[in-house]
């Protein structure tokens, strides 16, 4: 009458996160799709002779070979080498974004749910956040602080900030509420009061008690986040409003591939396929995280 | 509930006061100046005086005070007046006037507003009549293969960003099978079958694009708030007292599922006019979206500060209305 115990060795918990995040088969596809795309865009231009922004006139508009995988553009540009410079380009415009964005939710969702004088002041603001109309403001945000920031940093890395702090301005606010409302059911907890009991100060309550608790919902609203984040940006450069028009990003060679959609269709849409493919891959690590997080799912 | 609906109302309008003023004070800022594209011989103080024609000589306050005048009191009466034929509705006076057109704002609103609404609104109506079926089919037989096919559709049409799909089915059905226009011909009057098969055939991409869109949103929550509800006990006591399963899933399921959803739907009703400025873009669809980047792109400071303040009403609106449907819908919550 001995219950079969099956001994099993005391290990972290992001062992057991791990395992139920490996038997979500889209998220482990998407992870390695991801990765994939990280490497082509950060080791392949070590290694691809080309450069993005190479113009060889007379190797214009070229089809597939082996010399130009993905061909070359009206100008011969070399559209294997755009392409890992666009997707540079834009996936360091996704993560910055998502960590300013995550930093910026964070702080204000630990702060509104930890200490309620501030509550209701920063509720409201973020619900006037939710209220703005975000893409006309993108729009109006990016035609404003184009010159000036150009003028202090250079156009490339000036456009790069102005970018990266529009996408978090305007995205912090979901994660801001969930953060608030896991924050506000751990504060009740006994552990916590516990731990003001031994008075322990506010701040380093947050950080060793607090922060730790709220983690999976910031790294599931951190994934998707990335997604919304490269969505963005490609959307800004659709319009024009994004980088320069010599400076590649796969929004603008979407853009820019549009205008020959008719006699050389690949050119949008291999950089709309990558894209895709990163905000599809992302998403899918989302929802792999999502499930591989919830303790009530995991194990099961 | 009254109160409630009341101290939301109230609160509004500072809210929508203080998001005008925001976007105000943001365009003042702007470089942009909306003579950049007259002739360079007109002489300065000629320049001097159009710009004060343009009404750009007063201080800022002053002219958020008027601007606020004119957008709550006189262009609400011309547009009633507009639509109900009563004349004596209208305000006499000056109208908020687009730099671009030298014509009242509301009144170019008025005229591509019908554009917006038949492609985008047709595209959310479908949008809806797809996700709603497929998310309680998904969510009935949860792991099925047509589970797993829905499932990855939305995740699919949920992460494409219309400025792919749009050039995508361009290459496809205008390029390669030549069925549909790559232009959306704005000024098609439909007086006949013919033209208004030409109608159909052009707003055929557009409005699949943001029904894809759509239904990939609206089906991922009809399918996890199905699920939520499958599981609890009241769907076990309702097949117990023999209820089939039609009744059980299509009305006990069904009609707690839909809470959310309708709350989700209701929120996203805004986007039917906003949403849409890229699919604009890329149709060439001449809307609302159209209409708010080329005055962007021209400094038309009225416009873009009109068109920005009537989204944030609509999306404020609609917060209120999705906080209020899912009071009346789901007994269990009471705001007071």
């Amino acid at each position: 009458m001995t219950d079969a115990v099956v001994f099993r060795a005391p290990r972290n918990q992001w062992w057991d996160v791990w395992d139920q995040f490996k038997t979500h088969r889209g998220a482990l596809i998407g992870m390695l799709v991801f990765f994939g795309i990280i490497l082509f865009c950060f080791v392949g231009p070590w290694i691809w002779p080309y450069s993005a922004t190479h113009i060889d006139i007379r190797a214009r508009n070229q089809g597939f070979s082996w010399a130009h995988p993905m061909g070359t553009d009206q100008l011969g540009r070399d559209m294997f080498a755009r392409m890992m410079k666009g997707g540079q380009v834009s996936l360091a415009v996704g993560v910055v974004g998502m960590l300013l964005s995550i930093f910026l939710g964070a702080l204000i969702g630990v702060v509104a749910g930890y200490f309620r004088r501030v509550d209701g002041i920063l509720m409201r603001m973020t619900d006037l956040f939710l209220a703005l109309p975000l893409l006309p403001l993108l729009l109006v945000m990016s035609m404003l602080f184009r010159q000036p920031l150009s003028n202090a940093f250079g156009v490339e890395m000036g456009m790069f900030l102005m970018i990266v702090t529009a996408i978090a301005i305007t995205s912090w606010m979901r994660t801001a509420r969930v953060v608030r409302g896991d924050v506000l059911a751990l504060k009740e907890r006994e552990y916590v009061l516990a731990a003001r009991s031994i008075g322990t100060p506010p701040g380093r309550l947050i950080l060793r008690h607090i922060l730790p608790n709220v983690l999976s919902p910031v790294m599931v609203s951190a994934t998707l986040t990335i997604a919304t984040a490269i969505i963005t940006e490609s959307a800004l450069s659709f319009l024009g409003m994004g980088f320069p028009p010599d400076f590649p990003t796969w929004g603008r060679l979407v853009a820019d591939g549009v205008d020959y959609l008719q006699d050389y269709p690949s050119r949008s849409m291999m950089p709309g396929v990558f894209i895709s493919m990163v905000v599809l891959s992302v998403n899918y690590i989302g929802d792999g995280l999502r499930d591989a997080l919830d303790p009530r799912i995991r194990g099961r | 509930m009254f109160t409630f609906t009341m101290r939301r109302l109230l609160l509004a309008i500072p809210t929508l006061l203080f998001i005008a003023l925001v976007i105000f004070l943001l365009l003042e800022l702007s470089p942009g100046d909306p003579m950049a594209d007259m002739p360079l011989t007109i002489p300065p103080e000629v320049r001097q005086q159009m710009r004060l024609a343009l009404g750009l000589g007063e201080a800022w306050y002053v002219r958020f005070y008027s601007w606020l005048y004119l957008f709550s009191v006189v262009e609400p009466s011309h547009v009633m007046a507009n639509m109900t034929g009563l004349e004596w509705l209208r305000v006499e006076g000056p109208r908020i006037i687009s730099f671009q057109t030298r014509s009242p704002v509301a009144d170019i609103v008025a005229q591509r507003l019908p554009q917006t609404l038949w492609v985008v609104g047709l595209s959310y109506i479908f949008g809806i009549l797809l996700a709603v079926p497929i998310g309680i089919y998904s969510a009935y037989r949860q792991y099925s293969w047509f589970d797993q096919a829905g499932t990855f559709v939305s995740m699919v049409g949920f992460s494409l960003p219309t400025f792919f799909t749009g050039p995508l089915l361009m290459l496809i059905f205008s390029i390669w099978l030549g069925w549909f226009p790559i232009i959306y011909d704005t000024t098609l009057v439909v007086d006949s079958f013919y033209d208004f098969g030409l109608q159909l055939r052009q707003m055929a991409m557009p409005v699949f694009v943001l029904t894809l869109y759509n239904a990939a949103q609206i089906t991922r929550f009809m399918r996890a708030s199905m699920l939520d509800n499958m599981t609890q006990d009241y769907v076990r006591t309702a097949r117990a007292k023999g209820m089939t399963e039609k009744v059980v899933v299509l009305v006990h399921v069904l009609r707690n599922s839909l809470i959310p959803v309708v709350t989700v739907i209701a929120l996203g009703i805004p986007t039917v006019f906003t949403g849409a400025i890229i699919t604009e873009q890329v149709f060439r669809v001449n809307g609302l979206g159209a209409l708010l980047i080329t005055a962007i792109y021209a400094s038309d400071i009225p416009m873009v500060l009109t068109l920005s303040v009537v989204f944030a009403i609509l999306i404020v609106l609609f917060n209120l209305i999705a906080d209020i449907l899912y009071a009346v819908l789901d007994p269990r919550i009471r705001y007071d």
